[in-house]
């Protein structure tokens, strides 16, 4: 075996938290795209031209999603059954709102029917904009912990409605999660296209850099001034067996910033997710929609990083029975499962964004109407 | 609060999603392979009408593929949503198989699926090809982690009980990938699956030939289908042979379920034709059996018995009262009071400890446990012999069908006389269904057959479910069927016309609806 016990479930901490910047920086711009798809495009060819920067490539970006939660059953099992389970409503509306995604994608341009066509482009911005929000509310929920608890068996029960998910802070959050991957559809379509489309989301990305930026701000300083936070105050053992009752919890005011106080280094996820914002804006604005991009990516990485450091150890802190919160030390899977899961990220990982990159660079082009004329029958 | 209707929602839920995914999974497997042939066979001749083939069947590629996209997202969510103690209980095993599905398998076909689509242009012919191979290969994979998944789920290997973590946890990864029973699924799932890619080729073509349109690229379409189809449809029905023994040697409940075996025979045991089984007197009516067979397939001897499922229930109800003593142990163990002796009586006990957990479905406390309720527990621990004895009858008849439509069709096509017979042509074009109804009838008996268990000998379906009510379930339900029956009817209707478009619908000027000649021509709105 490679790494102890305690090592590994660090290790699945930072994996899980690479496959949600993976997915949100790849599956985010599609996502992005599409829910902005009625102010980018003003008809149908313009909206093709959208939909097809992202043909060759929504398929792939989508499985960073699947294997999230794939890992997330494998390495932390616990997590994945109280969230899925507990927030029932939530995952069943990010669920079907997904399902527009693939058909709209594949079926919108088989028919020539103006109504047909229209109908899926909606199922497109749903497909983009239900699951960034979503996202958004339910990390805004995990911040203010869920109200969850075990039986003497450990089966998770829920004791909240979904309604109770929709509170202002948490609807704050949905929207920085919602402006965010915009921006990062605003930017990948400019760097994708040119004409019309081109300029306007220039101009949108402009704009939802700075949008984002205020929310993300605004959403700080409320978590600052009024989300209590929680902490380990009794923990046996970090290298021991996976069983969130063993330990004590408390909430605490202002326990979210204890890691900020303790490691300043951290600090630097909520300053590269400003200075991403503030780049990527200006950048966009200074028609260099590739560095809009890549600093756009940069603020996604650190909006999740700062959300990831605030709660760490925590992943998901129970509102009922504090002590029942999973954190990364008792929510994850036994050594021999995790150390198999490293491995196998450890050989695919790389091979994956090897030819990621390939399938990318082969399709690399910029496009407009001219290339949507041309070509009517073989594209989306 | 767990109750009966809160089981059975969840269960009638997972069975429909899970179905309806299957309705599209076995053509993604079996024509991701079929396409790459076809161009493989362009790239080595160079000839066009090989690169219209795959572009055409490719076409329908799509349409299929993005539904069992749609639909496998809702597989993943459900563990979590609707399977939450399942999640729990043995994610620790089960979820590493789905993970590595992802990161193999599922980011290698759909990174590449875009690029067979859209790469035409952009690459060279080789590379193409590389790309449509690597296409194949990852659906291949993702078959191959998901029926280790399910492998597991049917015959858990390579685990055991953690009372600390209240899960099981995996000891060995090898013993989990080498799982007998998920080697033989796999193999014969992607057969089923080349099986099904063979007869829509082959349906559809006899369709075009039948109807004297676009023969050459019919012709030839129809040639590798027949080719194709014999081949896997032999390696389907071996396999599934193969799959009986390991039945015999693992999964016996469900050996005796689809056999309506309900005494032990002297061996070697008769094989039941075909009887009308009788679940209230224990008997099979007006069977007709064949003697020796089932001792043959189940056991490759003449001497080793097959379990009577009258044996199978007194066999159970021994290990329903040691899994009680198991869980009264497991409550001691997690309250931290078991003696040191008691721990040892654990580990020896907890073999039964799922034995244990059926009693939750008649009494929460399981260790207050009446005769009654045992006994009615172990008789419900073989599942429904009427439904499986039947499911499994109309998987293996479609087989023998499509075996012999493959047989005549490869042997006329060999001979090249096969298109001038309309009735083989007819044969072959009422054939489209029959690889779905076999699909969906096999899983039907491995999972209906799989029953009381979610988990083999380890976790009752009972016991696997989350904590939501009824009323949650059933609405989710609906709009599951609502939606599903939405996407149903779009996915039909775009099949079926660009199928009745053929490869006019590749708008190359060279096909029925787009020659000026043709008598039959009808103007085209199809654009894509």
């Amino acid at each position: 075996m490679l790494f102890d016990y305690e090592t590994l479930k660090l290790i699945w901490w930072i994996l899980i938290g690479v496959l949600l910047i993976g997915f949100a920086v790849t599956d985010g711009f599609d996502m992005g795209g599409c829910a902005l798809l009625p102010l980018l495009a003003k008809n149908d060819d313009e909206r093709r031209v959208v939909i097809n920067t992202m043909a060759p490539h929504w398929d792939g970006n989508q499985v960073w999603f699947i294997t999230a939660g794939g890992a997330l059953f494998a390495a932390w099992p616990l997590v994945y059954a109280a969230a899925f389970s507990g927030l029932y409503w939530a995952m069943m509306l990010v669920l079907f709102a997904l399902f527009f995604r693939p058909v709209g994608f594949d079926y919108r341009s088989k028919l020539d029917d103006p109504r047909w066509r229209n109908a899926w482009d909606w199922g497109l911005v749903i497909g983009g904009a239900v699951p960034a929000l979503v996202f958004g509310i339910a990390f805004g929920n995990l911040l203010q912990g869920v109200p969850f608890q075990y039986d003497e068996l450990l089966r998770p029960s829920y004791q909240g409605s979904f309604f109770a998910l929709l509170n202002p802070f948490a609807l704050l959050c949905g929207f920085v999660s919602l402006s965010m991957l915009a921006l990062h559809g605003a930017t990948w379509v400019q760097m994708r296209t040119h004409g019309p489309v081109e300029a306007r989301a220039r101009s949108l990305a402009r704009t939802l850099g700075l949008t984002t930026l205020i929310a993300f701000a605004l959403a700080g300083l409320w978590l600052t001034l009024a989300i209590p936070g929680y902490q380990i105050v009794h923990l046996p053992d970090l290298g021991g067996p996976s069983n969130p009752m063993l330990k004590e919890v408390l909430r605490v005011e202002g326990a979210w910033l204890h890691n900020y106080a303790a490691y300043p280094l951290t600090l630097l996820a909520p300053i590269l997710a400003g200075v991403g914002l503030l780049a990527a804006s200006f950048l966009a604005g200074a028609q260099r929609p590739a560095l809009a991009f890549v600093s756009s990516a940069i603020a996604i990485t650190g909006i999740i990083l700062t959300a990831g450091f605030s709660m760490f150890p925590f992943v998901m802190p129970s509102s009922l029975v504090a002590n029942a919160s999973l954190t990364l030390w008792d929510a994850a899977s036994s050594p021999g499962t995790l150390n198999v899961m490293t491995w196998a990220a450890i050989i695919f990982v790389p091979i994956i964004l090897g030819y990621t990159a390939w399938c990318y660079r082969t399709m690399w082009q910029k496009i407009g109407v001219d290339f949507i004329r041309k070509n009517p029958h073989s594209l989306y | 609060m767990i109750t009966d209707a809160v089981v059975d929602l969840s269960r009638l839920q997972f069975a429909l999603t899970a179905m309806y995914h299957f309705l599209f999974v076995p053509l993604t497997l079996g024509l991701a392979f079929m396409l790459a042939i076809m161009e493989s066979v362009y790239v080595m001749t160079g000839k066009q009408i090989y690169k219209d083939m795959t572009k055409f069947w490719g076409k329908l590629f799509g349409i299929n593929f993005a539904l069992g996209v749609t639909t496998g997202l809702t597989m993943e969510f459900q563990f979590g949503t609707n399977w939450s103690y399942y999640s729990h209980y043995v994610g620790d095993v089960f979820g590493a198989p789905l993970a590595i599905e992802g990161l193999m398998a599922f980011f290698l076909e759909s990174t590449f699926v875009g690029l067979f689509f859209f790469g035409w242009d952009r690459m060279s012919k080789v590379k193409h090809l590389m790309v449509t191979w690597l296409v194949a290969l990852g659906s291949n994979f993702s078959a191959l982690w998901i029926l280790i998944a399910n492998g597991w789920m049917q015959h858990p290997v390579g685990a055991e009980f953690n009372y600390e973590t209240m899960r099981m946890e995996m000891t060995s990864f090898a013993e989990l990938v080498l799982n007998p029973v998920a080697q033989v699924k796999f193999v014969h799932t992607v057969s089923a699956g080349y099986v099904t890619a063979a007869v829509f080729v082959l349906a559809i073509s006899a369709f075009y030939i039948l109807k004297g349109r676009d023969l050459p690229f019919a012709r030839r379409s129809f040639a590798i289908a027949s080719a194709f189809g014999l081949a896997a449809c032999l390696s389907v029905i071996l396999l599934g042979d193969e799959s009986g023994y390991e039945l015999g040697d693992v999964q016996k409940s469900k050996l005796a379920a689809i056999e309506a075996e309900w005494e032990t025979h002297p061996a070697p045991a008769a094989f039941t034709l075909i009887g009308l089984p009788n679940s209230e007197e224990m008997t099979t009516d007006y069977a007709v059996r064949i003697p020796y067979v089932l001792g043959l397939i189940a056991t490759r001897s003449t001497t080793e018995e097959v379990k009577g499922i009258k044996d199978l229930i007194a066999e159970h109800e021994v290990r329903i009262r040691n899994g009680m003593v198991a869980y009264d142990l497991l409550q001691k163990l997690r309250a931290g009071e078991a003696s040191d002796a008691e721990r040892v009586l654990f580990d020896e006990k907890k073999v039964d400890l799922g034995y244990g957990l059926l009693l939750q479905r008649y009494t929460s406390q399981v260790i207050d446990a009446t005769d009654e309720q045992i006994a009615q527990a172990a008789r419900d621990t073989i599942p429904s012999v009427g439904p499986m004895f039947w499911a499994f009858r109309i998987m293996v008849a479609s087989g023998f069908w499509m075996l012999l439509i493959f047989a005549l069709s490869f042997y006329y096509t060999a001979r090249r006389t096969a298109w001038h017979k309309p009735w083989l042509m007819k044969a072959a074009f009422i054939t489209l269904p029959v690889p779905w109804i076999a699909s969906e009838a096999g899983w039907f008996v491995a999972e209906f057959g799989r029953q009381p268990w979610a988990v083999g000998e380890i976790l009752p379906t009972f016991s696997a479910v989350s904590v939501l009510t009824a009323n949650e379930i059933l609405t989710s339900l609906i709009l599951f069927i609502l939606f599903y029956t939405l996407l149903a009817i779009v996915e039909v209707y775009l099949m079926q016309r660009f199928i009745r478009l053929g490869p006019s619908s590749l708008h190359t000027g060279r096909y029925h609806f787009e020659q000026q000649s043709s008598p039959s021509s009808k103007p085209s709105q199809v654009t894509a």
